[in-house]
């Protein structure tokens, strides 16, 4: 789904101060920054193939093809977030941060690059928009926050929290809705076609319906969806009454 | 109790939930624990409890009943022309057999042989374990009793190879819950370290620590290798991951109750777990 990964939705002020027995060294946050900025640029890169396209053809139709490469690119090169929590540099849970991820990466390689015909779809570009401006505002946010030692960045990264937690309550939803309207407009290939499905009788006596299971992930959207939104939401409000807070010692 | 006259609800409530560290033993003597004249107490609310006996029988029940209602092809599993037919692979009516074999043996050692530490355990637990065994049992016995389950590669020596492992495996098992039973008097709660008895089967004790989760994982290979079924496969892996969990606690705590506990022993794989 297109939320944001969650744990690290500290301010800006407060992260110097959360430091526990075992937080990141140097050599890691110099990593963890590096990380954070290819990834920035990564996604801007995708947001300008987008304009620049759009602006080309003059349609919003098929822009999927101009950012198709580095599309896969940064959003498979997010796995390695996984890797980062249970390394134990980043403070969020392995298991969160990786549902996420591999759900991202499950629409862009199971669904979108897998079922060629979804790829025309509008709906493709509505989530494929979402995490651009989601990612672009997150990765940008995260480095501020590793470099807020500079007190000077620590009001870009305010500002960037700000938006994170405000866009996302649009953002969220038009991801999610272009998710969904993409998994449905493959069903009926994946169905014809029989596409990552085993059938029986077969020497290990298992089989697996990729089909049935494409209609399984939509209806998981149904309890999810929401909680992820409301946690959003309870985030929102602390992050903004923190602000507000930050804002009146000063 | 202390707390004073205008003392609120709330705060009494939240001295009631705080926690002081590690819980007392029931056995425990007043006058024997580290406390001068006046004690204080502090009691925390576990939530609903279950007891071990009914979640055990509830989760092993389960999957005793369902795998029969797969092997009779009960309606509405398979396409209609199968309804209560057998199937035609004599494999199938072993694996039933040994299936069934492994859920009773476990039901009973259930109700005879196993003395629980604690009498419950929180009440959500039932829910998620019977989703767990239920769930798989159902997985793996609709592909071994589908009209189109394919026997296994190697036929009559594999299958006969898996029988000896799973019936092994389920002996010393069961050597070892018989083992343990005797390591503590009817009623008691002690631990005690165990030891090899004069039973080959619980030799293994000179190198696990767990041997019964040991054989646990043998006995699933077994049944693996005589379905030649994935679902099996699946569920003989996570089984073991959950075992060495377990395994890989007990050991830690038996270390540090014990100064004198063997070192020769690995949780649950000699040498290797």
């Amino acid at each position: 789904m297109s939320a944001p990964a969650m744990g690290t939705s500290k301010t800006a002020h407060t992260d110097s101060s959360h430091k526990k027995k075992k937080g990141p060294g140097t050599l890691a946050i110099a990593y963890l920054v590096i990380y954070n900025v290819v990834m920035t640029a990564g996604w801007l890169v995708i947001a300008v193939g987008l304009v620049r396209a759009y602006l080309a053809r003059g349609s919003y139709h098929g822009l999927y093809y101009s950012i198709e490469k580095p599309l896969k690119f940064f959003q498979t090169g997010a796995l390695l977030e996984i890797l980062h929590c249970a390394v134990g540099i980043v403070p969020s849970s392995v298991v969160l941060t990786g549902f996420q991820v591999m759900s991202r990466v499950f629409l862009t390689w199971a669904v979108t690059h897998s079922v060629r015909e979804v790829q025309s779809e509008d709906s493709v570009l509505l989530f494929v928009v979402a995490w651009t401006v989601t990612e672009i505002i997150r990765y940008s946010f995260y480095t501020f926050s590793l470099l807020n030692h500079l007190p000077y960045l620590i009001k870009w990264a305010s500002f960037l929290n700000i938006h994170r937690y405000t866009f996302f309550i649009v953002l969220y939803p038009m991801g999610v809705a272009g998710e969904l309207l993409t998994i449905y407009a493959a069903l009926p290939y994946v169905q014809k076609t029989g596409l990552y499905s085993i059938t029986l009788p077969n020497k290990y006596n298992f089989s697996f319906d990729y089909h049935s299971f494409l209609i399984l992930v939509m209806v998981s959207y149904i309890p999810l969806f929401p909680q992820l939104y409301f946690h959003m939401m309870r985030q929102r409000k602390k992050v903004l009454g923190h602000m507000e807070e930050y804002s009146k010692v000063e | 109790w202390q707390v004073e006259p205008n003392a609120t609800i709330g705060e009494i409530k939240s001295m009631f939930h705080k926690s002081q560290g590690k819980s007392l033993k029931d056995e425990d003597v007043l006058q024997h624990l580290p406390v001068g004249t006046t004690a204080t107490f502090y009691f925390r609310d576990l939530g609903a409890q279950i007891s071990w006996v009914t979640v055990f029988l509830t989760e092993y029940a389960g999957p005793l009943l369902i795998y029969l209602m797969f092997y009779f092809r009960v309606p509405f599993i398979y396409v209609p022309k199968y309804d209560f037919t057998t199937s035609k692979h004599w494999v199938v009516h072993l694996a039933c057999m040994c299936h069934s074999f492994h859920y009773v043996k476990r039901l009973l050692e259930t109700l005879f042989v196993h003395r629980f530490s604690h009498g419950t355990m929180p009440l959500r637990n039932i829910f998620k374990n019977c989703t767990y065994y239920w769930g798989f049992a159902a997985w793996m016995a609709y592909y071994i009793n589908h009209p189109l389950y394919t026997p296994p590669t190697y036929g009559e020596q594999q299958i006969r190879l898996a029988l000896t492992v799973f019936l092994f495996c389920q002996i010393g098992n069961f050597s070892i819950h018989i083992a343990l039973r005797n390591l503590r008097p009817p009623g008691s709660k002690t631990r005690k370290i165990p030891y090899p008895t004069k039973n080959p089967f619980t030799w293994i004790f000179l190198l696990v620590s767990c041997p019964n989760y040991t054989y646990e994982l043998g006995s699933w290979l077994g049944f693996t290798l005589m379905t030649q079924c994935l679902p099996v496969a699946a569920f003989t892996l996570v089984g073991f991951i959950q075992m060495t969990v377990w395994a890989k606690g007990k050991h830690r705590s038996y270390l540090k109750e014990f100064r004198d506990y063997p070192t020769l022993r690995s949780p649950i794989l000699p040498f290797i777990l």
